[in-house]
């Protein structure tokens, strides 16, 4: 079944709310609406009012609520309308849902999913456009995961809801329906904390994830010509972290390039980058070098394509670490 | 009766007045034994905190957090409870955790900075506590809705001082409540100060109870001294909650006799008259009387609950010295259902250096 990003989400809740009852979803707009980029369309009708419901305009108390739903034994799948609505929900996100599994020592957890839009590329008005999954990956006991194609879509969803820790489920806002992809009608998981190389290559690693990922195969592609054949690396799940896979590719390949949407400073290429520098600095033929957004807010849709990285400005990052 | 007490019209709940006089009219319906516990519960709970501020003194145990003037609020409110339903505490519930059967070496080992602590035995459902205020408050509902999703008619009680009222967290939890009808009952502890803010600076409204009116639920002030008050409105409560799924705010209105925590001083923000005004309204002393005038009440009961509070005591700080704090993998542990590969390596890397220290 071909599918975007969107129905393959969608088909990811449908199946597991099929499968477990114990799956419930909720959030603003999620339910007559089905929600403002469609991801929930048509599960209130097929599942009901109990299972699929429209919330209060309030984060805190949706993640909150979730969290009490989670210990008594529910499975929730919760939508926060956009990344840069998060906020007002951290303080229940990192002092309660990443920390009652230790802090109950084991009595409590929370099998909770937060469902978000994130990142720029669609023109959208201030605050929409987020693409703060570092604040997550700092926090222990959360998971962080971040999906580039509808059929990853689809498994890591699957994942997430089957996993009985906290999971931040970051949907890229720029490719939810970038294009269609075949995915399978049936049940499958993707397991988290596992990236995946999209792309085999020699010389130079890219770490990408979400809409970064089809941006740094673009750029890939294009220093074919000048004999450059990078290797991509698609993180999938941002925490845990899958640095094996990511220092086997540099160990080959003896160069590291970080492309990601959010600001340089702190964001999660410098943790990559530091720990490649812990691990295998010897074996490096260039220095590491990040393609990010710059460290200042995210500008307005008039200016935003200057902002986040492009295949043109990712393919001069390779050139300058290939000269090096 | 809830719905009698208008908290707009300024009336408050009482049963016991001061000199322990009852309404017979609203007595609740307890038998001898029932009426003795309550009095045991209280009286355990008055000594169990005072030998925690002894602890602390000597250095046993870390910052605390007293309880003392709030036994009647706690113990009578959780008397209410039934085994099926949850409580969502906050941090200043030791007489709701000896009520329901929590070890007292646990809440012991928890002003102990131990982490074994807070694991609940499972035949309890008792939340975990919660230091950001309010943020219980969502929880609780979303632990009503699970109930309410599954049909099973059990009430969440969740506790909170009047400082939380100012919270996001409690408009968010408590219209959450309203709007979904769910079967909860809040207990806000208003014992007039959040550390050193009066509640007049929490709120302009004339009772924390009437914000329970604009979330479309009744809310109830009541005497948070009078233990015989608090039982018979969270009992109400609870019943209203597992039999229709209404939520209802009960403020229980008393006073924080002793400082916020051992690292507070009280005398800071407020007056010896104040505090003296309070005591004459001390929870444990009416409610003797009140015994006294059924007699349920001598010397000998006085000295058997005594001595029955001091051995439980004295076994529980025992216990909790005794227990020994978590094993470094316990600690690496419980992040994660499973231990991640950069957990395990740290580990490992604790481990190491400990080991080269010669530790």
């Amino acid at each position: 079944m071909m599918l975007n990003m969107v129905g393959a989400l969608n088909q990811a809740l449908a199946l597991e709310m099929e499968r477990d009852e114990k799956v419930i979803v909720l959030g603003e707009d999620i339910g007559v609406d089905g929600g403002v980029f469609r991801v929930t369309e048509g599960l209130l009708k097929r599942f009901g009012g109990q299972r699929v419901f429209d919330t209060p305009l309030a984060e805190s108390a949706i993640v909150g609520a979730s969290i009490g739903l989670a210990i008594a034994g529910l499975r929730p799948v919760a939508e926060i309308q956009f990344m840069g609505f998060i906020y007002p929900a951290l303080n229940q996100i990192i002092s309660h849902a990443a920390r009652l599994r230790n802090r109950s020592r084991g009595r409590y957890f929370v099998p909770l999913v937060i469902r978000t839009p994130y990142g720029a590329g669609v023109k959208a008005l201030e605050h929409h456009s987020e693409s703060t999954e570092a604040l997550f990956c700092q926090i222990p006991g959360l998971k962080v995961v971040a999906p580039s194609t509808p059929y990853d879509a689809k498994g890591l969803l699957i994942s997430s809801i089957r996993d009985d820790d906290p999971v931040i489920f970051l949907e890229p806002t720029k490719i939810y329906r970038a294009g269609r992809q075949e995915v399978p009608e049936e049940l499958y998981e993707i397991p988290l904390g596992q990236a995946k190389v999209v792309r085999e290559g020699e010389k130079l690693t890219i770490v990408a994830w979400g809409a970064m990922v089809a941006v740094a195969q673009k750029a890939a592609e294009m220093v074919e010509k000048d004999g450059v054949f990078p290797e991509v690396i698609d993180l999938r799940t941002l925490s845990p972290l899958d640095r094996q896979t990511i220092l086997e590719s540099v160990k080959k390949t003896g160069r590291l390039l970080i492309v990601h949407e959010a600001p340089k400073t702190c964001g999660l290429g410098a943790e990559i980058a530091a720990f490649v520098a812990e691990k295998a600095i010897l074996q490096l033929e260039a220095p590491i070098l990040r393609v990010t957004a710059y460290d200042i807010t995210v500008p307005l849709a008039k200016s935003e394509d200057f902002y986040y990285p492009s295949p043109e400005r990712v393919a001069r990052g390779i050139k300058k670490i290939m000269e090096s | 009766m809830i719905e009698k007490y208008g908290p707009l019209r300024g009336e408050k709940l009482q049963i016991l007045d001061e000199n322990g006089q009852a309404r017979p009219e609203l007595e609740p319906k307890l038998d001898a034994p029932d009426l003795k516990r309550l009095y045991s519960l209280m009286v355990t709970t008055r000594a169990a905190d005072l030998k925690a501020l002894k602890l602390q003194r000597q250095g046993r145990i870390g910052t605390f957090a007293p309880s003392l003037g709030h036994e009647a609020c706690q113990v009578g409110s959780a008397f209410a409870l039934e085994k099926k339903d949850w409580v969502f505490p906050y941090f200043r519930d030791l007489g709701t955790y000896l009520t329901l059967g929590l070890p007292l070496k646990s809440y012991y080992l928890y002003w102990m900075g131990n982490e074994a602590s807070m694991h609940i035995p499972p035949d309890l459902n008792i939340f975990t506590i919660s230091v950001p205020v309010g943020s219980q408050l969502p929880q609780a509902v979303g632990c009503a809705l699970a109930a309410k999703i599954k049909k099973e008619a059990a009430a969440v009680l969740a506790y909170f001082g009047d400082g939380a009222t100012s919270e996001g967290d409690f408009s968010e939890a408590l219209n959450f409540a309203g709007v979904f009808r769910t079967p909860n009952v809040f207990v806000c502890y208003n014992n007039q100060y959040a550390i050193s803010t009066p509640v007049s600076k929490q709120t302009a409204a004339r009772t924390i109870a009437q914000k329970a009116i604009a979330y479309g639920f009744a809310g109830i002030v009541v005497d948070g001294n009078d233990v015989l008050a608090m039982y018979a409105a969270t009992k109400e409560a609870l019943e209203k909650a597992r039999s229709s799924g209404e939520p209802t705010l009960i403020e229980a209105f008393t006073y924080r006799m002793g400082n916020h925590t051992t690292s507070d001083d009280a005398a800071r923000y407020r007056t010896e008259d104040e505090v003296n005004a309070w005591a004459k309204k001390d929870p444990i002393e009416r409610y003797k009387l009140y015994l006294k005038g059924k007699g349920l009440w001598d010397e000998a009961f006085e000295n058997q609950t005594q001595k029955e509070a001091e051995d439980l005591i004295n076994d529980a700080v025992e216990k909790a010295e005794s227990t020994p704090p978590p094993s470094l993998d316990d600690l690496f542990s419980y992040t994660y259902k499973n231990m991640t590969p950069d957990l395990t390596e740290e580990l490992n890397d604790l481990k190491a250096f400990l080991k080269e220290a010669g530790k």
